[in-house]
């Protein structure tokens, strides 16, 4: 067991605060910001779960008692890599999603948004019928 | 402007290698030879530049051999096969970022689907074949290969799990430039590509 | 034998790599990802034979021992789904296929579609076989990745925002997940989960709580329970038929399958769980009375998910064996009913060129037999005997009320009360859109997408799929002493972990297991 260190704790609890506040935007790229941030510090918090600093293991001859442990190093490496992919893929599709709709807004949900108007429109269900892209366009 | 030396020698590039057995080779002996600089250069969204071509191609092999020296190494030291496949990777992103969408057809006439399909096969298979010898998924033992020169090398059989990766890695980035890279140029809005050529 | 664990999960992804490179040819790479799902069928069949016998059948990766190395195990529940998903991806690959050759014809191949379908079925086994908690993640990443590429393959302006939600809800729960293993490696010291129910123990009870509601709230949200749900419904129907089958069958149930193997594995409950309890309840009835506002067929099949969703956590906060066993029972029910009815829903679709309930008429008299494959699992759904729905529930509502506490009492009339508001959710659909007259088809609203509907052709390959699928669920009811036999002993397995932690940590009976 061991004690974090506490810049590393406010440091990560910033990062996270970052990552949640641009996550809760309406502006796509904010959120994939949002998403980059907290995969940041998700990856920094695995590694710092490890404990504090110390000699390099299994390559250096180093003494044991000093050595971090590798395993959370093996893990972040191995979460920077899949949130790296990942990241490159949102990117792709926020990319695909300007290119389609020329703004980078997340929209509501359209089903919902009928749902809620459903009782007053209830009695011509025809009009429900492939509005989709006419409220789409 | 500087693209003057570099637009010339292009139109005769084919007749290049005939005017070398004349005797008028003093002639232009000192015109860049076509290999360092891309044949046809299919557009791009930014100005050419003569240093930054050259440059990424003598870098290239030079990269390409360090990542395979990181994929060796990598079993006892730092490196490894996800490192050295992005290493040559970003051997290929630099002729890329360099020469446009054209230069990576010329490197490479394979599919980069492909190569990560190849990759991952050889990394499952590596991975399977201690079955084969009753061991356990993913095993591993060490050989001793005496080599002529270089003298007794220890290769342990992971080492064809990292050159799986290796290639998976290699195709992914690969794959990245053509979708992400050259995919997103040709979708590109037309008057930056057409504001390029009337500057 | 201990190949058996390790092949569900490397044959797919050796298949998807030779799908890569064999995108020219359609029908090589077609028949190939049909004959490894198949052999993973066999593989998870004889599995589950040898788990029943035998007891669990533990992997170490590379040899290395139990908390440093990699474990993979199969006891009887892993087994058991793996079966199951085993059935439904084979069913649903011959669906898809069945469906690209009537669109597309039989020669054009699919660059992204095999590999990547692949690759979710291996990421599926993973998950069900890994005994350690980052490869959980692994797993979880292998299998949403390919699900992300999977929904927004071939996307449109209408349907990319749902994907993009999809994809970001995703992400940000497998966020979460990291900072919870994190937070767990920094507590105990390891990610073993057999090694991890023996560290666990140890902490302070405030550190337990708060680990176990976070693993609560990671897989809640993969998992789709209310009030983490609201993604599903959104994202769910804009995929084609096929993959939304796929992923409303296994990868909403791959979430509740790690939350029975955590919760009870790595944490002491030793009673009912109220948090679970209530959230349940409020998933059971949220999901019903969001299934019956809607008009969207897909989009009410998927609240009808999400409901139901809420039948397993009730029966797995019981904590109790009869809890247990009806939510092992109802976990593999409702895979393959929830699979079968988004299939014949898209069979459906196909015929009236539309997914609004009110905007069909008639398919009952057009299409007979696809009304009957829609009605048989549409009644199992809602818990009609003797369907398979029927005997999961039953198992569920005994549970809830032989535990005798208040809070079970109500889950319990939750249920029951869900049970009434799926049946008049399905029966609604049925009495709108299957009786009647039939209407003409609508056109394809957007024939460039992958959602082909209206073009009135179904192809064999089809509706024997959707068939093969729906007979696979009733034929839970004949095979259903043995299923519950099986249940059964899979939940005093996980109500009792002690076997699982001897046979991952104990050192000789690893090194018996690879004879």
């Amino acid at each position: 067991m061991f004690t974090i260190n506490i810049t590393m704790a406010v440091l990560l609890a910033g990062v996270y605060t970052v990552g949640f506040y641009l996550l809760m935007q309406r502006s796509l790229m904010r959120v994939v910001l949002g998403i980059m941030i907290i995969g940041h510090g998700a990856n920094l918090f695995l590694q710092a779960a490890g404990g504090p600093p110390g000699d390099p293991a299994m390559v250096a001859a180093g003494v044991p008692e000093n050595m971090v442990d590798p395993l959370p190093q093996a893990m972040a490496l191995t979460a920077i890599v899949i949130t790296f992919a990942l990241t490159t893929f949102l990117l792709a599709l926020a990319y695909r999603s300007w290119v389609f709709l020329g703004h980078d807004e997340v929209q509501d949900d359209l089903h919902d948004y009928r749902i809620r108007r459903l009782p007053r429109r209830y009695t011509k269900p025809d009009s429900l019928v492939g509005s989709d892209s006419e409220a789409n366009s | 402007m500087k693209a003057n030396p570099e637009s010339d020698p292009q139109p005769n590039s084919e007749s290049n290698s005939e005017f070398n057995l004349h005797e008028e080779m003093w002639n232009d002996w000192d015109v860049p030879r076509d290999q360092l600089l891309a044949g046809e250069y299919a557009g791009g969204v930014w100005k050419r530049s003569l240093l930054l071509e050259s440059a990424a191609r003598i870098v290239f092999p030079t990269v390409l051999v360090f990542s395979i020296y990181l994929l060796i190494a990598g079993h006892y030291d730092a490196g490894g096969g996800f490192s050295g496949g992005l290493v040559a990777g970003l051997a290929f992103v630099v002729r890329y970022v360099a020469g446009g969408r054209g230069e990576l057809a010329t490197i490479l006439r394979i599919r980069p689907l492909v190569v990560v399909g190849m990759g991952l096969t050889i990394a499952v298979v590596v991975a399977l074949a201690p079955l084969l010898v009753g061991g356990e998924v993913l095993a591993t033992t060490t050989f001793d290969v005496p080599l002529p020169v270089i003298g007794d090398v220890k290769i342990a059989t992971s080492l064809g799990l990292d050159l799986g990766v290796y290639l998976l890695i290699v195709g992914v980035v690969l794959d990245l430039l053509r979708t992400l890279g050259a995919g997103i140029e040709l979708q590109a809005p037309g008057d930056r590509t057409s504001k390029r050529e009337g500057a | 034998m201990t190949a058996l664990v390790t092949l569900p999960v490397l044959l797919p992804l050796l298949a998807a790599a030779l799908s890569l490179m064999l995108t020219r040819f359609a029908t090589i790479q077609r028949l190939l990802g049909l004959i490894v799902l198949l052999l993973i069928v066999l593989d998870a069949a004889w599995l589950l034979q040898v788990v029943d016998s035998e007891g669990p059948v533990v992997v170490q990766l590379g040899g290395h021992a139990a908390p440093f190395g990699i474990t993979m195990i199969a006891d009887r529940l892993a087994a058991l789904l793996l079966l199951v998903s085993a059935v439904v991806t084979l069913s649903v690959l011959l669906f898809s296929i069945g469906q690209r050759i009537t669109d597309y014809g039989r020669d054009t191949s699919s660059t992204a579609f095999h590999p990547m379908y692949l690759v979710l079925c291996s990421g599926v086994s993973l998950a069900y076989v890994s005994g350690d908690l980052f490869n959980l993640f692994v797993a979880f990443e292998i299998m949403l990745a390919a699900s992300y590429v999977l929904i927004t393959r071939r996307t449109t302006a209408s349907r990319i925002r749902a994907g993009m939600t999809y994809v970001i809800v995703s992400l940000a729960a497998s966020l979460l997940f990291i900072t919870m293993i994190a937070l767990v490696y920094a507590a105990t010291g390891t990610v073993n989960l057999a090694d991890l129910a023996d560290k666990m123990g140890a902490l302070p009870d405030g550190i337990q709580l708060g680990l176990s509601l976070l693993m609560l709230v990671v897989f809640g949200i993969k998992a789709a329970m209310v009030p983490l749900h609201f993604w599903l419904p959104d994202s769910y129907p804009t995929a084609p038929a096929p993959i939304t089958a796929v992923f409303a069958g296994l990868l909403t149930k791959v979430g509740v399958y790690a939350m029975i193997r955590t919760q009870t594995l790595v944490f002491d409950h030793m009673e009912s769980w109220t948090v679970l309890l209530v959230l349940g309840s409020l998933t059971m009835i949220v999901g019903a009375l969001g299934a019956i506002a809607q008009d969207d067929i897909n989009r009410l099949l998927s609240f009808l998910l999400v409901s139901h969703i809420g039948f397993m956590l009730f029966g797995l906060a019981l904590f109790n064996e009869l809890g247990m066993t009806g939510a092992i029972l109802y976990v593999v029910h409702h895979i393959i009913v929830q699979a079968s009815l988004f299939l014949a829903c898209g069979l459906v679709t196909r015929h009236t060129g539309t997914v609004s309930v009110n905007g069909m008429s008639g398919v009952a008299k057009a299409y007979p037999l696809i009304a009957v494959l829609f009605a048989l699992p549409a009644l199992s759904l809602a818990g009609i005997p003797p369907f398979s729905g029927f005997i999961a529930k039953i198992a569920l509502f005994q549970a809830g009320v032989q535990e005798a506490t208040p809070i079970a009492y109500v889950a319990t009339g939750a249920a029951i009360l869900t049970s009434l508001l799926t049946l008049y959710a399905v029966g609604r659909v049925w009495v709108v859109s299957f009786w009647g007259e039939p209407s003409t088809p609508h056109p394809d609203p957007d024939p460039t997408d992958e959602l082909i509907v209206g073009t009135r052709v179904t192809s064999r390959s089809m509706t024997t799929a959707t068939g093969g699928l729906v007979a696979a669920g009733l034929l839970i009811i004949f095979v259903a002493g043995p299923l519950s036999g099986i249940s059964e002993r899979a939940a005093t397995d996980l109500l009792d972990p002690s076997s699982y932690r001897e046979v991952v940590l104990g050192d000789s009976a690893i090194a018996g297991g690879g004879e």
